[in-house]
């Protein structure tokens, strides 16, 4: 009896041995070309990564596979593709926290094509004198306004310098809402789709002007000496909007955007990236204005500018692959069709869909007709200084997660004791978050 | 025949091993090995002791999760086996259109986690806007939600267990006792119930290991709002993986102390309805 056991364990171990070597054949017999897998982190760039991958095999016959991760969803899904066999030969890191991650999967860039194309030095993510990524957009968020609405309102952007005129004008708003028939703000959902517009981006104002104070690019200690500017500006938004205080749990990004493009608010917080979702109100009717939470010095201040979208090939990858996505990269940068199709928006891409107008930090960029984009370069050429991004330092996820859940706790009852959470949150949570990761 | 079965089962019994081994002992060790290891993706692990155990003890949310999961399996525990079997015992009755109540109690099971969690998610704060509140401000509706949902999903399923227990009830004991004289209730605590155990113990096993394995509905409906407070040990266990830069080890060292738990309470459970099941 007991030797039948063996057998039958001997047996299923074979099986399970020519399965294995079953798949492991599999793979030999791809042509020498190496193939590109790159997982994609924008899903409103989807189509147009599809459409450039299928030009770019049809022009050099090398397969190109793009994944897009659903949004929010991009370490969680990084995580388990690279722990594939098939693993993307091209992925990306969202800065210094996501590269401590995913060092050991970065392929040194040192000598690559594409770091020549950088115009921009910032644009290489280094570890140590390692090339690890390369940025490969820029981008900018502030308050986007509709113009039209505005002046209805009796202002113009001449009236809005500073958190306190912003104040101003959309309590007036507010106030006269009824009778003008919109409100100063869209709703500041804190649904996943939209939160991280404020848990993250927002909360990128305090963190700038601290660090801007001391002098430092990153910290182990984060003071939270303009958090009570942080609570204002998080005042006015969730007081002076389309919903209620108490709702905004359920609020998602789709619901600003619309009530934002069909004339419900006027102001409303977001990037570059979202032109497309915003352009159908016209180009004439769009601004931009830089996030005023009223510290020192911020007439100069401009839009925050950065990225946290960096390339990184897979250093596990097959030399071949490796070397196929190296160039796939370089061709992105390089190739005309390719460029138009990342700097391009209306009927961009050839296939006369809209291109992903981003503005790269490459040496052979293109002009932008992405308003946004060129409402963010003017502010730079008036002499306003941009505001980095400084949320690519904050520690985890987990950090960003509960300051999020302390915001909205915050926004449906609105004491001190709850602004004491999203305080500890802040603060606590940061000194606590990068003990936990080092 | 009897011969070559003996010398032969194996083979008949290989397809299942191999499929058993794949997709369940392999991945179990590597899991418990993971637990030891630090690691990003499960291709660079490295060995790093009790490491993980020690910091997956010292996170108080681990804990915390572990109290809101028993609080809400016992609740569930309780509510949806009453329920199912009144349910089940009310469509054993003859009245009409008793398969019909049955397929539509029994439909909800056969909706997915997720949509469920996001559909309940809409009906409660469709409610709640009335009151200028949301499911998930506030840690008792996030509880109480959770309970209506997974009551609303799981009864149906327990419905149909019960009643193929009710109906293996075979009529003449219960003729038996008729003529002995005992009245309805007599008969139901009496004769149905005591019958019914084998029913009783994989409807009460079901429910409190579903309650505590509870992942999609709670990542829908709440997502461990507010402030971690309704957060289940599967999404806590989630959220450790992704939450943090470095983690992953921890998340697996939860994983497995979740396991043995539910292990532990499974076995218990079985223990004590088993002994009471009787012979028929």
């Amino acid at each position: 009896m007991k030797k039948k056991g063996l057998a039958a364990v001997a047996l299923a171990t074979l099986m399970v041995g020519t399965m294995l070597t079953g798949c492991g054949g599999g793979k030999e017999s791809k042509d020498s070309k190496g193939s590109v897998y790159y997982l994609n982190f924008k899903p409103e760039a989807d189509a147009q990564w599809q459409e450039l991958a299928e030009i770019y095999t049809e022009e050099t016959g090398v397969p190109v596979n793009v994944v897009t991760a659903a949004s929010g969803q991009y370490e969680t899904t990084l995580k388990s593709e690279m722990g594939k066999k098939e693993s993307p030969t091209m992925f990306q890191v969202n800065g210094p926290v996501g590269l401590a991650s995913w060092k050991d999967y970065c392929e040194d860039l040192t000598g690559s094509a594409i770091l020549d194309e950088l115009s921009m030095e910032d644009f290489a993510l280094k570890d140590g004198d390692k090339v690890a990524g390369v940025g490969y957009v820029i981008e900018s968020y502030g308050i986007i306004y509709n113009k039209e609405l505005l002046s209805k309102a009796g202002y113009t952007e001449k009236d809005i310098q500073s958190f306190a005129d912003l104040k101003k004008v959309a309590e007036d708003i507010t106030k006269r809402s009824d009778e003008l028939g919109f409100s100063a703000f869209t709703s500041a959902g804190m649904d996943g789709s939209s939160d991280w517009r404020f848990k993250t981006h927002l909360a990128n104002l305090p963190i700038y002007y601290e660090y801007k104070d001391d002098g430092i690019s990153d910290t182990d200690a984060i003071k939270g000496t303009y958090l009570d500017n942080y609570r204002n500006i998080w005042d006015l938004y969730i007081n002076n909007s389309t919903a209620k205080p108490g709702q905004l749990s359920t609020k998602t990004g789709d619901d600003a955007v619309a009530e934002f493009t069909t004339g419900k608010a006027v102001f409303y917080q977001n990037g570059t990236w979202a032109y497309s979702d915003v352009s159908s109100l016209g180009d004439e009717n769009l601004g931009m204005l830089p996030i005023y939470i009223g510290a020192e010095g911020e007439e100069n201040q401009g839009l925050c500018t950065g990225s946290e979208n960096y390339w990184c090939v897979n250093a596990k990858a097959s030399e071949e692959d490796k070397k196929a996505t190296l160039d796939f990269m370089n061709w992105c940068v390089t190739n005309e069709t390719a460029l138009k199709a990342m700097c391009g928006s209306a009927k961009a891409m050839p296939s006369g869909a809209d291109g992903m107008g981003f503005v790269i930090p490459f040496k052979k960029n293109l002009d932008s007709d992405n308003l946004l984009v060129n409402i963010a370069n003017q502010y730079v050429a008036d002499g306003k200084t941009p505001v980095s991004w400084n949320f690519t330092t904050m520690p985890s996820e987990q950090w960003k997660n509960d300051l999020g859940s302390a915001l909205t706790t915050y926004a449906a009852d609105q004491t001190d004791a709850n602004w004491e959470k999203v305080e500890k949150a802040f603060v606590d949570n940061w000194a606590k978050e990068k003990a936990a990761t080092k | 025949m009897e011969k070559t079965l003996k010398k032969y089962w194996p083979i008949f019994l290989l397809p299942t091993m191999a499929a058993f081994t794949i997709g369940f002992i392999v991945p179990f060790i590597e899991g418990i090995y993971l637990s030891f290891c630090e690691f990003t993706t499960i291709r660079d692990a490295k060995p790093v002791g009790l490491q993980n155990y020690i910091e997956a003890f010292k996170d108080t949310t681990f804990v915390d999760s572990f109290k809101f999961t028993t609080l809400f399996a016992i609740v569930t525990l309780v509510l949806i086996n009453v329920l199912a079997f009144l349910v089940a015992l009310a469509l054993t009755q003859k009245m009409k259109g008793t398969n019909l109540f049955r397929t539509v109690f029994f439909m909800p099971n056969l909706i997915g986690g997720i949509v469920l969690g996001y559909v309940w998610q809409l009906m409660f704060d469709a409610i709640f806007q009335k009151f200028d509140t949301a499911l998930k401000l506030n840690e008792v509706f996030g509880f109480w939600g959770l309970v209506i949902l997974i009551c609303w999903q799981q009864i149906g399923y327990m419905m149909i267990v019960y009643i193929a227990g009710l109906q293996s009830i075979p009529a003449d004991i219960q003729e038996a006792a008729m003529i002995d004289g005992a009245n309805k209730m007599q008969r139901l605590f009496r004769v149905t119930i005591p019958n019914m155990m084998p029913s009783i113990t994989i409807c009460t096993f079901l429910t409190i290991t579903n309650s505590f394995k509870l992942f999609d509905q709670n990542l829908a409906l709440t997502a461990g709002e507010p402030m971690h407070k309704t957060e289940m040990m599967a999404l806590n266990i989630y959220d450790t993986f992704y939450g943090r830069v470095g983690y992953e080890g921890v998340g697996q060292a939860k994983a497995v102390v979740f396991f043995a738990i539910v292990v532990i309470i499974g076995l218990l459970q079985l223990k004590l309805t088993r002994n009471k099941e009787v012979q028929q």
